[in-house]
C-alpha cells in the first residue's frame, strides 16, 4: 500500500490526527499559536463530512475542559487544546479527570509568559506540566514531540495511553512546532467507536449498579487509600512508560537534555562540537513525566557535564539534577520570550560552562 | 444513628403495617444526609421518581454539582458525574453532545449555577443544549455554612454579610432564570417550589416537562427550585417554610417564565 504524505503545519498534523485516531470530540477556545488545531477541524467538518467527530467552539477554557469532563465518563475519546494562559485556566478541570481517573487528551502548544506573555514560542510551562498544575498529587503523562510527525503521531499515542491508564495525557508543544510545516506520514483512518468500559456513566441498565464518577472522597481514610491506589498507578506508567531517545551518546563526554524544538537545536550542537572534536550526545526525554531519571542516572556515570537547553529559565534542569544526585554537573542554557537560541550561541555557552 | 432501613421495614410489617407508597427504586436505600426540611432531599425524590416514571433510567446521566448536593449521587441510584464547583452545565454538554440518545440534567444550587457557574450557564442555555438544568434556589451557599449567594435577598444575613445584603455593598440578588429566558437557546423555564405539598405536584410536572421535552431537541429546559435552607438561615425548618412564602417569593415569584409555543 503506497504512503500518504502531505505537507501539514504542526497544528493541523494534531487535528488531523485526531480525525484519524477515531477521536469522538473536541472542545477548545481559541489562542495563538494553536488555533489553527480547532480551525483546521471547522474546515474539515468531521462531524458531516468524515467520522461524526463533534467539533465544539467553549465559551472559555474552563468550560472546554468541563466539557472533555463530561464526554470522558462517558468513556469516549475527547481532547481539548490551547496554550498556556488558557492552560491555566484548564488546570483544576485537569485536576479533576486524575482525581476521577478520566482518560482524554490535552495538547498545549506553549507560548512565553507569565501573564499574557507573547504568542512566541516557548517551553516555561513545565513545571506546570509536569509538576501537577492543578491542586492535589496527581500525574499527568507527558508527550513531548520535537517533529510534525510526532506531533502526529502522538495523539493517538496519547490517547491510548489515556485508557490504558484512565488518565489524562498531555501532548507538551511549543509554538515554534505547531506552526512549523513538515512532511508527515498519515496514517489509516481508524473507525470511531466507544468500547464498553465498565467505568463510564452511561445510564444504568437494571442488571448492574450504578456507576458514578467522582473524587470526591470525604473521609480522611478513604481519600487516603484513593491517593495510594494512584500512586501505585503513577508508579506503574513510571516503570513502563518512559520514552527518550538518545543522539551520539556511545562515546559522548558531555550531554546534552532537550525535548522538543530545543532538541532540534541541540542536535546542531552536536555537530558543531564534533566537528571540533568534543564528543557530545543528546538525551531527548520524549516523556516529560515519566522522565527518563534512570537512564540519565547512568549516563552520569561516563559523562563529564549535563547541558540542558530549555526555552525558559530552567525547569526540567531541576528533574535532571534530581536524576544525577550531584553525579556531575549539570547546567542550563536557554532563550525567554520566544527566542529561539541558536546552534551556535548554544555551543560558545556550552564552552563557556565546560571546556574553558 | 444508623437506621437498618430493611429491618425497620420488615419490623412495621410484622406489626401488620400496610405499603401505601413506597419509594422510587431510583433513590438508594442510603438516607438523606440533609438537614430535616431541606429542599435538596425533596426535589431529589422528584427527579429521580420522574426518570422511573418515563423509563428512561437506563438512558440518564446525571450531573451533581459542588454544594450540599455534592454526595447526590449517594442518594441518586442511576448513573451519575460530579462536576467541579459550577461546571455542571458544560459537563452535561460534553455528556449529551458526545450521546445525544441520553437524558442529561445538570444540579445546581445557587452559587454553582449563578455566581461561579454563570458563564457556563449562560452558554450551555445560548447553545440551546438539549438537557435538564434543575436549580437549587436557597438564596445562600449551603454547604460551606451559609455565605452570601448571589441569590441572597436584600437585606437578609449571612456569614459573610451578617448586617445583611447591602446591595451598595454586595450588589442585588440575581434573577440569573429570567435573564435565560431572554435567550433563544432557551426552551422551557419555570420557577417552583417544595413548601408546600401542591407545589410539590406542581414541581414534579415541570420537571416530568423538563424531560420530556429533552426528546423534542428544542434546547434548554430549567426548573428554578426555589427551597429553604433552614441551617443556613439559622432557622428551624418550619421557621424557614414560612419565611421562605413571606420573603423569599416575593424576589422570586413562582409559575412559568417561559413556556414553549404551541405548534398548532
Ligand atoms: C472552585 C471552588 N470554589 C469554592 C468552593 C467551595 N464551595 C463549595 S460549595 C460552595 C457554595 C455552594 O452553594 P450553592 O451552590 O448555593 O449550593 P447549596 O449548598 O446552597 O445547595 C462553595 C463556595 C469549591 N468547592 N470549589
Ligand atoms: S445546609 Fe441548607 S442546603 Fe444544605 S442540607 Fe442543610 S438545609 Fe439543605
Ligand atoms: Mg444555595
Amino acid at each position: 500500500m503506497s504512503k500518504e504524505i502531505k505537507l501539514l503545519k504542526g497544528n493541523e498534523a494534531i487535528a488531523e490526527a485526531a480525525i484519524r485516531c477515531g477521536c469522538d470530540a473536541y472542545f477548545g477556545y481559541p489562542i495563538t499559536p494553536q488555533s489553527e488545531i480547532i480551525e483546521y477541524l471547522a474546515a474539515e467538518d468531521p462531524y458531516n463530512k468524515r467520522t461524526g467527530m463533534l467539533v465544539l467552539q467553549a465559551e472559555s477554557e474552563v468550560a472546554a475542559i468541563n466539557m472533555v469532563y463530561g464526554a470522558a465518563c462517558t468513556g469516549k475519546k475527547a481532547m481539548t487544546s490551547s496554550s498556556s494562559p488558557g492552560m491555566s485556566l484548564k488546570q483544576e478541570g485537569i485536576s479533576y479527570l486524575a482525581g476521577a481517573e478520566l482518560p482524554c487528551l490535552i495538547v498545549n502548544v506553549a507560548r512565553g509568559g507569565p501573564g499574557l506573555g507573547t504568542i512566541q514560542p516557548s517551553q516555561a510551562d513545565y513545571f506546570q506540566t509536569v509538576k501537577g498544575g492543578g491542586h492535589g498529587d496527581y500525574n499527568m503523562i507527558v508527550l513531548a514531540p520535537y517533529t510534525v510527525q510526532e506531533q502526529y503521531d502522538f495523539v493517538k499515542l496519547g490517547f491510548d495511553l489515556a485508557f490504558k491508564y484512565t488518565n489524562p495525557v498531555m501532548i507538551l508543544s511549543d509554538g515554534a512546532i505547531g506552526q512549523m510545516m513538515e512532511k508527515v506520514t498519515l496514517s489509516e483512518q481508524l473507525p470511531r467507536e466507544t468500547p464498553d468500559h465498565e467505568w463510564t456513566a452511561k445510564g444504568k441498565p437494571t442488571n448492574r449498579e450504578r456507576h458514578y464518577i467522582t473524587s470526591l472522597y470525604l473521609q480522611s481514610e478513604v481519600m487516603e487509600q484513593k491517593n495510594l491506589q494512584l500512586q501505585a498507578k503513577y508508579s506503574e506508567i513510571r516503570a513502563n512508560e518512559v520514552r527518550y531517545e538518545e543522539i551520539q551518546t556511545e562515546d559522548a563526554d558531555y550531554l546534552l537534555v532537550a525535548y522538543g524544538i530545543s532538541a532540534r537545536i541541540a542536535r546542531k550542537v552536536v555537530q558543531l562540537a564534533r566537528a571540533e572534536g568534543i564528543k557530545v550526545g543528546i538525551l531527548r526525554p520524549i516523556t516529560l513525566w515519566p522522565f527518563p531519571s534512570a537512564r540519565l542516572k547512568e549516563l552520569a556515570q561516563q559523562v563529564k557535564g549535563m547541558l540542558t537547553i530549555e526555552m525558559s529559565a530552567g525547569q526540567m534542569i531541576e528533574d535532571v539534577r534530581l536524576a544525577v544526585e550531584g553525579a556531575v554537573p549539570v547546567k542550563h542554557y536557554g532563550r525567554m520570550g520566544g527566542i529561539i537560541a541558536t546552534p551556535t550561541e548554544v555551543f560558545i555557552n556550552f564552552k563557556k560552562l565546560f571546556i574553558e | 444513628m444508623e437506621i437498618d432501613v430493611e429491618q425497620y421495614k420488615k419490623d412495621l410489617l410484622a406489626q401488620g403495617a400496610e405499603v401505601v407508597f413506597s419509594k422510587t427504586k431510583n433513590l438508594t436505600d442510603t438516607p438523606f444526609s440533609y438537614c430535616g426540611g431541606c429542599g435538596h432531599g425533596v426535589a431529589h425524590r422528584l427527579i429521580m421518581e420522574v426518570i422511573e416514571e418515563m423509563g428512561i433510567t437506563d438512558k440518564t446521566i446525571g450531573v451533581a454539582p459542588v454544594g450540599c448536593a455534592v454526595i447526590a449521587y449517594e442518594f441518586w441510584n442511576i448513573d451519575a458525574v460530579q462536576a467541579a464547583h459550577g461546571r455542571a452545565s458544560a459537563v452535561a454538554t460534553g455528556i449529551k453532545r458526545t450521546n445525544p440518545e441520553k437524558f442529561v440534567f445538570a444540579y445546581q444550587g445557587d452559587g454553582d449555577l449563578a455566581a461561579i457557574g454563570t458563564a457556563e450557564t449562560v452558554h450551555t442555555c445560548n447553545r440551546g443544549e438539549n438537557i435538564a438544568i434543575f436549580f437549587i434556589n436557597n438564596g445562600i451557599y449551603g454547604m460551606t455554612g451559609g455565605q452570601m449567594a448571589p441569590t441572597s435577598l436584600i437585606g437578609m444575613p449571612s456569614s459573610t454579610a451578617p448586617y445583611g445584603r447591602n446591595p451598595d455593598m454586595h450588589g442585588y440578588p440575581l434573577s440569573l432564570t429570567n435573564l435565560l429566558a431572554q435567550l433563544p437557546g432557551t426552551y422551557y423555564i419555570t420557577r417552583q417550589a417544595v413548601n408546600t405539598a401542591a407545589n410539590v405536584r406542581k414541581c414534579k410536572k415541570a420537571i416530568r416537562q423538563a424531560f420530556e421535552n429533552q426528546k423534542l431537541k428544542k434546547g434548554v429546559s430549567l426548573v428554578e427550585i426555589v427551597t429553604n435552607c433552614n441551617s443556613g438561615w439559622k432557622m428551624t425548618a418550619r421557621q424557614a417554610n414560612k419565611w421562605l412564602e413571606e420573603n423569599m417569593l416575593s424576589q422570586y415569584p413562582l409559575g412559568d417564565i417561559k413556556v414553549p409555543k404551541t405548534d398548532n
